[in-house]
């Protein structure tokens, strides 16, 4: 992997007036990697997307891309592209402006600029909104031509701060679906920034799980997934069970949870609930060390009514 | 005819609140077009005596007489090139430091929006006194430069304060998507803040503009005897020539700031307005 590493954070804080930021980050991004900062509001993922756009100046440290180090840039000289969460575009512009604004800029023929937009809109299947105005569309096409306008400039990094949390459930999955097959196809270099967990692991080829302002975990969605390395990791990737027993906390997947009506486990306790949640059922049980939660499947969930006495067996578990 | 105008069936087909209602609207109608009715008669008027609630000959008799006098036609033209330069100068000067107090913090930030407003809280003849006094010795008095400075004084409140709100109201991520994909802080400015904050300044001149046609105060004190606006040669009219040349003058007057207000109607929304005067 050091091979082809195309982006570099060598040791940087970033730090805000009121003291607020990061501090002493480190990071490396192989070409063609999708890597996800992921964490709640306010950790610092945003922060660490914008010192390396250039649109906040990191306080110490080093941004390199390709070795080269960038962090002392204003953001126009910085081959990277950002897509925001919001307001991308300019409204008093068309599609086709949008796009070609970058490229104008640059100082591209009209011939060749015209032909690269149609291209890229192609790509990102918008063909023929090109006369329209961002107010004409929805938010998941302006995030598209957003994503298409970035990608125009053959950026060495693609920043995405949030880019799909403003839209619906079932658009931004699909969006989610198309960004990563653009990424793998074009094999583009992305810092992805999101909240989201779910979103997380389904894009990335690495998450980095952040916790107020520094690394709290990196690693693979399946790694971060199945070996959290601490409790906040464990609580925020996917769903968890924690158990306080004995001066310690047993943290189990609710789907690792083995629920039957009769013989041994490593608790005992009655059904509390039943919920249908699609294609699987969530059942909690009440047990002396609180509510346990269970993933089982619609057939294994028929053979219990609340309030049923139960035993819970843990197929597999994290202590802290 | 007298079915319709019979003032009981009236007041008993709108009902007593509406009735008053409309008397109400009737005298304010009267109140604020009444003048405005007159004079446009007046301007109209070729001849006009005393008994005679409604002139006895109309004409543009004294169209002629005015568009015949050299000093009132060139005062139009004067007036006209004072305001345009004057719109465009405090665009200039005014444009870029609304800029920085709409998205830069400072120390004073508030004082120095403030103080725009301060140079409109004093009567106005006192101000230009005082100017008066300081263009003197500097030599300004009755000099092009010196009225051009006065106008642009009664512009720069509407020029700081309107477009400041319209730049504020521009995300800043539009202006960062811009420098991200390679436009320089002044590209970003001239092809993404300045159109978007376009509405919000376009009013803003349209006052200015309109300022300038109507500045008559500190034009007397300080272009006389040199350069004489409309509104300053609207005072020798009024004293030396019949009503009836004022009202065609003030017409002339009146005519492009109508023009002005319908062209910007689409822009000129409470929310323009009320935008600029947030302190923020």
């Amino acid at each position: 992997m050091n091979e082809n590493v195309k982006l570099e954070i060598r040791n940087m804080t970033t730090l805000y007036k009121n003291g607020d930021g990061v501090r002493d980050i480190s990071l490396r991004v192989a070409t063609g990697e999708l890597v996800t900062l992921l964490g709640p509001s306010g950790c610092g993922k945003t922060t660490i997307l914008r010192s390396v756009g250039g649109f906040i100046q990191c306080t110490s440290g080093e941004i390199l891309i390709d070795g080269k180090d960038i962090s002392r840039l204003p953001p126009e000289k910085r081959p990277t592209a950002m897509v925001f969460q919001s307001y991308n575009l300019w409204p008093h512009m068309t599609v086709m402006e949008n796009m070609a604004f970058g490229l104008k800029l640059r100082k591209v023929p009209r011939e060749e600029r015209k032909r690269r937009v149609m291209e890229m809109l192609a790509l990102v299947k918008m063909t023929g909104m090109e006369h329209k105005y961002p107010g004409q569309m929805s938010g998941g096409q302006q995030q598209r031509i957003a994503i298409g306008r970035s990608l125009l400039l053959k950026p060495d990094v693609l920043l995405l701060d949030e880019p799909f949390s403003a839209l619906d459930a079932k658009i931004r999955s699909q969006m989610r679906e198309e960004l990563r097959k653009i990424q793998t196809d074009l094999n583009i270099t992305v810092v992805f920034v999101t909240h989201d967990q779910e979103e997380a692991m389904a894009l990335s080829d690495r998450i980095v799980v952040m916790n107020k302002g520094s690394f709290e975990q990196m690693g693979t969605p399946r790694e971060v997934y199945n070996h959290p390395r601490s409790r906040y990791v464990a609580d925020f990737i996917g769903e968890m069970n924690f158990i306080e027993r004995d001066g310690e906390t047993l943290a189990v997947r609710p789907e690792n949870v083995v629920v039957s009506a009769h013989g041994e486990g490593d608790l005992a306790g009655s059904v509390r609930t039943i919920m249908m949640l699609g294609h699987y059922i969530e059942l909690t049980v009440d047990t002396e060390y609180g509510i346990v939660k269970s993933f089982v499947s619609a057939e294994q969930a028929e053979k219990f009514k609340s309030g049923d006495p139960v035993a819970l067996r843990f197929e597999s578990s994290f202590r802290f | 005819m007298s079915y319709f105008f019979n003032p009981k069936r009236f007041y008993h087909s709108l009902g007593r609140r509406r009735f008053w209602e409309w008397l109400l609207l009737v005298a304010f109608i009267l109140f604020f077009y009444g003048p405005l009715l007159h004079m446009f008669m007046l301007a109209f008027a070729d001849k006009y005596e005393a008994p005679g609630v409604v002139p006895q000959k109309f004409g543009f008799q004294w169209w002629e007489y005015v568009l015949g006098q050299r000093t009132l036609v060139s005062s139009i033209t004067l007036s006209f090139t004072i305001a345009f330069i004057t719109t465009f100068a405090s665009m200039v000067i005014c444009l870029p430091a609304a800029y920085v107090l709409a998205r830069y913090e400072f120390p004073g930030r508030k004082a120095v929006m403030f103080s725009f407003l301060l140079g409109n809280a004093f009567p106005r003849i006192g101000i230009y006194t005082s100017i008066g006094i300081i263009f003197y010795r500097i030599g300004l008095m009755g000099t092009f430069p010196g009225v051009l400075l006065i106008h642009l004084l009664g512009t720069m409140m509407m020029m700081i304060w309107l477009p400041s709100g319209a730049f504020r109201s521009v995300p800043r991520q539009q202006e960062e998507a811009a420098r991200d994909v390679g436009a320089s802080p002044l590209q970003t400015f001239l092809h993404v803040t300045l159109p978007m904050a376009w509405p919000g300044i376009a009013v803003a001149a349209m006052f200015a503009f309109i300022g300038s046609l109507g500045e008559s105060e500190g034009t007397l004190l300080v272009g006389l005897p040199n350069y004489r606006t409309m509104p300053v040669e609207m005072y020798g009219v009024i004293l030396d020539y019949p009503a009836t040349a004022g009202a065609v003058f003030a017409l002339i007057l009146i005519v492009p700031n109508i023009l002005l207000l319908l062209l910007m109607r689409r822009y000129l929304g409470a929310e323009t307005i009320s935008k600029g005067y947030k302190m923020g």
